[in-house]
């Protein structure tokens, strides 16, 4: 389609939605440029599937504009329809019908004639191995084979842009890889990707740019490598074999790397949060380097791992707070049910 | 859902990516579907339901014959001196009472719908927006349908005989279904207007058991109150089952028929919109 050429996929000004005294999303700005998988991260409950219910135009914005690929979400909603398509827990398929009675359902609906409908149906199930499962019931799929089913459904018509909302949460580390390749082979072929997700490291293997949000406001945004450096590059997680050495090893790691320790509820456990500020070390030559300290201290280490700054700490370090995780229940809007067996 | 599934995604085929480009690489789009076509669809998914859940058709099978034998028994011999002389009375008022009861099953597949989740993928499609809606119109029509058959069935093996033969009967169910189908409109509305299931249930109820019960389906209303006559005589159920009672005894009676007509517009023209306007909203 003539879409990478012109102008960003998404670009929204100050986007407010609000329910009752809950400002669920409060002035996003976002651009999407065309061609590539971005990624809004942030936790349950910030705002991420209410402004993907905004941008496919299934919720009114209350504030601030959103167009998509030029239409304006509220003005032109049957343009943006016509070159978008959904994915999410909410946006899902029939459970009482087949997958194949599914995909002919919808392929119907974007206009394929019956025979189109059903070639398009058949074609789609094999690429992504649900042959055997095409004439079952959807409410007896597996979740992997759900979350499959649900982005066949969205491809029935190749989109100019596809959203998919938290499309790995619930799934075995299996499956999710598997959702990955398909992303991957999505945006091959031209398409731009919203993707949500709650998962550092999903954003980080699929998407180009990020923006992290939290409590309906974007409080950072950038390429990988940006928003990596604005946190660090790491921590170092330690377990010690006495719980008596915990407040020397960590006196020791901060002196050492420079960097702040946090001592957890486990007695033995602490973490070190690397800078990437500290010369020109890499995060394993620092990790290197702290071992050898505690070692020379006589500090013994059991167990010593050194790990990707994980969601929490990005947001420890954007925000200066926790990842909220409210209960089911208590949300607004949505409150998925997440955990689908794999 | 978890218990059932874990055991499969072990066994499960992998995702053939080179396929799937090349069925990506094909980007061109058929015209959209009519507005006809695309509730068509819709209806189409309404019978693939039943198909698959034949149970949802408990209502219009067992509940119509339990409506026509308990009324016929229960009131015949006080009303009409037999079962057998008050079922050529009763058999197109009862008609009408249960089908336009069934009609309140349609804002609940609307709202189970909504939960389920599949609602938002049909709202996202560049497609007619009332095709939706007018797609469970048109599987709940079939249901009537059924139903006015099965009452019509056991009637007859009660004794009614339709006087005005084929065509009549033909008629009076034709006009049933039409009202009916207008008359859902209010149904879709509280499907998307209320939360839960049981309180669409249960708003349904309050509004279906006064109208059908309210109306001349069981008695000649001029044994009642001046005050209920007022609300009976006005009532559309009442214009209906008279309309549907004179199509099956062989007349035409013009006028109850204009009057059913006339309601079953003006519910379309009132409860449509708001019907749209909140599925826009939702």
């Amino acid at each position: 389609m003539s879409t990478q050429s012109s102008g960003p996929a998404i670009e929204t000004v100050g986007l407010v939605k609000t329910f009752g005294e809950t400002r669920a999303v409060d002035g996003v700005d976002l651009t999407v440029p065309a061609g590539t998988v971005y990624g809004v991260l942030g936790p349950n409950g910030a705002g991420k599937t209410t402004t993907v219910k905004m941008l496919a135009t299934l919720l009114r914005p209350d504030g601030g504009e959103a167009h998509v690929f030029g239409h304006d979400v509220v003005r032109e909603a049957d343009e943006v329809r016509g070159r978008v398509s959904l994915t999410g827990q909410y946006a899902s398929v029939d459970e009482d019908l087949t997958g194949t009675e599914n995909l002919v359902l919808l392929a119907r609906l974007l206009g394929h004639r019956k025979p189109a409908a059903r070639t398009r149906a058949a074609q789609l199930l094999e690429a992504f191995g649900l042959t055997e499962a095409a004439g079952k019931q959807v409410k007896h799929y597996s979740g992997g084979m759900r979350r499959r089913i649900d982005i066949a459904a969205s491809i029935l018509n190749t989109p100019d842009l596809l959203f998919l909302d938290e499309p790995t949460t619930g799934l075995d580390p299996r499956s999710r890889n598997q959702v990955w390749d398909i992303v991957r082979a999505v945006v091959a072929q031209g398409t731009t990707v919203l993707l949500t997700t709650q998962y550092l490291d999903e954003a980080d293997q699929l998407a180009s740019r990020i923006a992290v949000i939290d409590r309906g406001k974007v409080i950072a945004e950038g390429t990988k490598g940006e928003l990596k450096a604005s946190v660090g590059a790491g921590s170092v997680h330690l377990r010690l074999r006495d719980a008596d050495q915990r407040p020397l090893a960590a006196d020791l790691l901060r002196r050492a790397l420079d960097a702040q320790v946090q001592t957890e509820h486990d007695p033995v456990a602490l973490t070190a949060r690397l800078t990437a500020a500290a010369g020109n070390d890499s995060a394993a030559g620092q990790a290197a380097r702290a071992l050898n300290e505690l070692a020379r201290a006589g500090v013994t280490v059991d167990n010593f791992s050194l790990g990707q700054p994980s969601l929490d700490e990005v947001f420890l370090a954007l925000t200066g707070h926790d990842t909220q995780q409210p209960r089911p229940g208590s949300g607004h809007a949505h409150d998925p049910k997440d955990e689908v067996a794999a | 859902m978890s218990t059932t599934t874990t055991t499969e995604s072990g066994e499960l085929a992998p995702v053939r990516t080179d396929s799937l480009a090349g069925l990506l690489v094909a980007k061109e789009r058929p015209p959209r579907p009519s507005a006809w076509s695309a509730s068509l669809t819709f209806g189409w998914r309404a019978i693939l339901k039943i198909k698959h859940v034949p149970e949802q058709l408990f209502d219009v099978t067992a509940f119509p014959i339990m409506m026509v034998l308990m009324y016929t028994y229960l009131f015949g011999g006080a009303l009409a001196g037999s079962p057998k002389e008050y079922i050529q009375f009763l058999l197109p008022g009862i008609l009408v009472m249960s089908v336009v009861m069934i009609t309140m099953y349609t804002g609940v597949s609307v709202n189970t719908d909504i939960e389920k989740g599949v609602f938002d993928r049909f709202r996202s499609l560049p497609i007619w927006r009332p095709s939706t809606m007018v797609g469970y119109l048109l599987g709940d029509a079939l249901r009537y349908t059924i139903a006015s058959v099965v009452m019509l069935a056991v009637g007859m093996i009660l004794g009614y005989r339709a006087d005005g033969g084929v065509v009549g009967v033909l008629a009076g169910i034709a006009l049933l279904v039409l009202f009916s189908f207008a008359f859902s409109w209010i149904w879709t509305m509280f499907g998307l207007l209320l939360r839960t299931e049981k309180s669409v249930m249960g708003v349904s109820m309050m509004v279906i058991f006064p109208l059908t019960f309210l109306s001349n389906v069981f008695v000649d209303p001029r044994t009642m109150p001046g005050w209920l006559q007022a609300f009976v005589n006005n009532s559309p159920i009442t214009h209906l089952a008279s309309a549907v009672r004179g199509l099956m005894a062989g007349d035409w009676p013009a006028d109850e028929i204009a009057w059913t007509l006339g309601w079953a517009g003006l519910l379309v023209l009132v409860f449509g919109p708001v019907t749209m306007r909140l599925y826009n909203r939702k």
